[in-house]
């Protein structure tokens, strides 16, 4: 008996040497672990702890594996480790509610780093995981490609054909190929377009973003129509890239700096003014910069002065300044509050002031309105499982409602709720919020109204009406 | 009992999903809402997460055979150590059992299970008019099942009373794994009332697996005062005056200097920040009750020299003003790195003895003491703050607090108002009960857990337990009656 103890004892002793703990770059922050506290307030407004009533799968018990890896209690390759980093939406909903406000968001993401570092996975795999998102994300040209593929493949009689065929789903694509709205208007390329006021009255900078510009074009353009008929001349500024949040969802953080460097140099050409978002997602990276290039000396000061200047469409427009839209949308709408604008950004009030402003529409709350829909970037197709669960709860919450129309201010939560919704036979559209502001103000009609200017290239205050 | 064996039956019963047996899984179940370093983690032998009470009850039933301890936990917000398992036990989350049975507007109850969130009940009841009474600070988070083990309190038990006067009945699966239904059967109905014993056993008699709860029904106005005082002493002069005028206001909760230093910053929820003391004062019941109630109130505060006085003009001023007191406990991370909350209560009388004897301590000891409490019901909660990683700092928050509890105990209080004693407290049990009382108590533990294996090393102290209680038990017996055992 004593022999068995002690060589059990032996064993765990050896294993505890073998942890291995956090090494190499983006360490995840001690000091900013040990906020945690461990309360638990968190425990309620976390999606999987949620689905699953799981201590690992909440913000506390990630927290607590976090602080054991660094603590060398646990192995950093540990596989509930990796699991649980990834498990997570990264959707920020316990930042918001933490009362230590201990930052989640970067810790979780140093811990993807730190995986990403050091996790021992096949080459193929590896290439692959980059691949697939470098190719797409790295550059936008290569995205606006891929979505002009897209465009002419909506509008043949393929997908039909396709889906019929059964070959979609044999080829497992059948959700991204559902979750894609039709993609309505040209790509908007950035430093081609702006829009100008008659009597601008401030400056502003639209992020064009890669899905945005590309698969949501016709949201910026109104983005930019809203901007314009509220006294900001709006411009496009060239030479931006992707925002590279999906690069730090996934602990890939040399791919993001690459990337923020690029935007930041870009929209400091641009000259001053406020640099506008539309997605969400991106808005929260975006604000962000300053954390991500904190250890690059050269970036670090500017890095802080770009986020500075960075604010959502909805946070810019929905105060008491907007200007009253005068059009008429008999809408009965209820609004699914991104994660990275309700939480990272902390955004939940401005959109609702622009959504009450719009004559004839009316808003009725759903029940968890900044519960993840399960989006979270790529993680509803690579986790289909937890992001369906959570798509469900949320598709039932905008059936409770009644209303027939869902707005959003993210792409991704825009294409989970497309799919979401279909899949539980709820039959409610779904809308950016920009669009539906623009619309209250007339939309591109208001241009050709001469409400204000939108100009193409180097044509400046020339009315052109739509692209 | 193989362990491997113990595992693949615990799958059985609840689905290999929903056991967590590996050591890195087990690790997030180690600890709970306490303060590290008064509490001590430990890993549970496995965790399960049943989903119905058969399930609950196989899993009592299994591990009572094999002689192994099991632990009830809901959301592990608790703040006594009552949810870390001790010596090895199986853990039994019941967060996965969080279904609304019934509600019954007619008569006001709703049954629901364990793992309801405090919070989302009276969201759900809110739309027929009711709501669930006991609102302790972590209402957003603690499940149901927790209140009930825990006998919660919150702000408004100072009108409404804690939580063992809203439970109606629970479903209890006992340590054998029986399930039995116990009712408490109305004012003044005969019989024992086991539904208030078992509520705030802290998981030592059984475990509920349904709790029959009361709804009150929304009062029709509700107004929130906050009124500012220069000095502490004025702030307990005004709590004495109000109650001493016969009020009973839904609540009126205290928070000092060092407080509103955290929460503001924080929250803006209004506090000014040059009072030495703040009391938030809620007054609920009829519109004209509640308007005639806060005149009264707001004129009794001026006489002891109250420096301000304002009312939340809206539901959203009223709900601002209210997140600082809830979110006070929490918003300390941001004064200090740890904080050690104690729960004692004193009668209101001596409240301003007894903040004299705290700041004393806090004098005393080098050690900031934030005072954040429900000031109308005399339950203290002293917050120490501290670093957990300079040197020392422990040991001498350890040291406060023992003089804190002594200090509290000397004037007629008691060690815990509703955050229960847990593992942390139990060594202090002996300062306020004597040895017939814990006798007494260890005979009730005794009787509804033979073995000992409800969540053992709780509550009741050292050699105050399983075995020993009935040996205890006699001696005392014996030397009441001048028996001498043999």
């Amino acid at each position: 008996m004593a022999t068995e103890a002690s060589a059990i004892e032996q064993t765990v002793a050896e294993a505890e040497r073998a942890l291995r703990g956090y090494s190499g770059h983006d360490v995840p922050d001690d000091k900013l672990l040990r906020d945690c506290v461990h309360c638990g307030m968190c425990l309620p407004t976390c999606p999987t702890y949620r689905l699953t009533g799981s201590e690992a799968s909440s913000p506390r018990g990630r927290l607590w594996m976090m602080r054991a890896v660094a603590d060398g209690r646990l192995d950093l390759l540990d596989d509930a480790f990796d699991e649980q980093m990834y498990q997570c939406l990264n959707c920020r909903a316990c930042e918001a509610v933490c009362p230590s406000g201990v930052q989640y968001g970067p810790l979780v993401e140093a811990a993807r780093s730190q995986l990403e570092q050091h996790r021992p996975r096949p080459a193929w795999q590896r290439v692959a995981r980059r691949v697939a998102l470098r190719f797409p994300f790295d550059d936008v040209r290569r995205m606006r490609a891929m979505v002009s593929g897209l465009k002419l493949y909506q509008r043949s009689p393929l997908p039909g054909l396709l889906r019929k065929s059964g070959i979609l789903r044999l080829l497992r694509l059948e959700t991204l190929e559902a979750m894609v709205p039709p993609v309505r208007e040209p790509a908007l390329i950035s430093g081609e377009e702006s829009w100008e006021p008659d009597a601008a009255t401030n400056r502003a900078h639209l992020f064009n973003g890669c899905v945005m510009s590309t698969v949501f074009s016709d949201v910026n353009r109104a983005a930019g129509r809203s901007l314009a008929h509220n006294g900001y001349a709006t411009n496009v500024p060239a030479r931006q890239q992707c925002c590279g949040a999906l690069f730090v969802h996934a602990g890939m953080m040399d791919e993001a700096r690459r990337l923020a460097r690029i935007n930041i140099d870009a929209f400091e050409s641009a000259g001053e003014g406020k640099i506008v978002v539309t997605a969400a997602g991106c808005g929260a990276a975006l604000k962000e910069y300053d954390h991500l290039l904190k250890d690059d000396a050269s970036y670090r000061i500017r890095a802080k002065a770009f986020s500075d200047r960075v604010v959502d469409v909805s946070e810019l427009l929905g105060t008491g300044d907007l200007v009253q839209p005068g059009g008429d949308v008999s809408l009965d709408v209820t609004f699914q509050e991104p994660c990275h604008l309700a939480h990272a950004q902390r955004i939940s009030r401005q959109p609702r002031t622009i959504l009450e402003a719009i004559p004839g529409l009316t808003l009725t709350e759903m029940r968890e309105s900044s519960l993840c829909c399960g989006s979270a970037g790529i993680y509803n197709i690579i986790r289909r499982d937890m992001a369906d669960g959570l798509g469900d709860r949320k598709a039932e919450s905008v059936r409770d409602t009644g209303v027939s129309t869902v707005v959003t201010a993210n792409p991704g939560c825009h294409m989970q709720l497309r799919t979401s919704l279909r899949r539980n036979g709820v039959e409610a559209d779904v809308i950016h919020i920009a669009q539906l502001l623009d619309r209250a103000y007339g939309g591109q009609h208001a241009a050709e109204r001469g409400d204000w200017a939108f100009t193409r290239g180097d044509a400046p205050h020339q009315s052109t009406g739509k692209s | 009992m193989d362990r491997t064996q113990l595992i693949a039956d615990l799958e059985r019963i609840c689905g290999p999903t929903n056991v967590r047996s590996v050591p890195s899984d087990l690790l997030v179940y180690e600890y709970d809402g306490s303060v590290d370093g008064a509490v001590d983690t430990e890993r549970p032998l496995a965790v399960v997460l049943p989903d119905s009470t058969e399930q609950v009850s196989a899993v009592v039933k299994l591990a009572s055979h094999n002689g192994i301890p099991v632990v009830a936990r809901g959301a592990g917000t608790g703040l006594s150590g009552g949810a870390v398992a001790r010596g090895g036990g199986i853990i039994i989350a019941l967060t996965r059992m969080e279904r609304v049975l019934r509600v019954d507007p007619v008569s006001r109850t709703a049954l629901v299970e364990p793992g309801v969130i405090n919070l989302e009940l009276s969201q759900l009841v809110a739309g027929q008019g009711m709501f669930f009474a006991p609102d302790p600070s972590s209402q957003k988070a603690c499940t149901i099942g927790g209140n009930v083990a825990e006998n919660s309190g919150g702000p408004h038990c100072l009108k409404y009373g804690v939580t063992t006067n809203h439970i109606l009945g629970l479903e209890v699966v006992l340590h054998d794994g029986d399930v039995v239904w116990i009712d408490a059967h109305g004012p003044g109905a005969a019989g024992l009332d086991l539904v208030a014993i078992l509520v705030g056993s802290e998981g030592m008699l059984g475990i509920a697996t349904k709790v029959l709860v009361r709804l009150m029904p929304s009062p029709d106005s509700v107004h929130v005062h906050l009124a500012a005082f220069g000095s502490m002493d004025d702030a307990a002069a005004a709590v004495t005056s109000i109650i001493g005028a016969g009020i009973l206001p839904a609540s009126l909760e205290m928070m000092d200097h060092l407080t509103i230093e955290a929460v503001e910053p924080a929250y803006h929820a209004g506090y000014p920040m040059d009072a030495a003391a703040v009391l938030l004062v809620e007054v609920d019941g009829t519109r004209q009750e509640v308007a005639e109630t806060s005149d009264r109130i707001a004129a009794l505060c001026r006489e002891v020299g109250a420096t301000s006085f304002r009312s939340a003009a809206s539901p959203a001023e009223q709900e601002l003003l209210w997140k600082g007191r809830k979110m006070a406990l929490a918003a300390m991370g941001r004064l200090a790195p740890n904080y050690y909350l104690h729960d004692t209560v004193v009668p209101r009388t001596k409240l301003t003895e007894t903040l004299q004897s705290v700041n004393d301590i806090s004098r005393d000891f080098g050690l900031p003491i934030a005072n954040v409490f429900h000031a109308g019901d005399g339950n203290l909660h002293p917050l120490m703050l501290f670093d957990r990683r300079r040197d020392g700092d422990v040991e001498k928050v350890l040291e406060a607090s023992h003089a804190l509890i002594h200090a509290c105990i000397e004037v007629g209080g008691a060690l815990s108002g509703e955050h229960g004693i847990g593992s942390e407290k139990r060594g202090y049990m002996e300062l306020v009960f004597t040895r017939d009382d814990l006798v007494a108590m260890a005979g009730v533990k005794d009787a509804f857990d033979p073995r000992g294996l409800l969540n053992p090393e709780k509550v009741l102290p050292k050699g105050y337990v399983c075995g020993e209680v009935r040996a205890l038990h006699n001696q005392a017996m014996a030397q009441k009656h001048g028996i001498h055992p043999m």
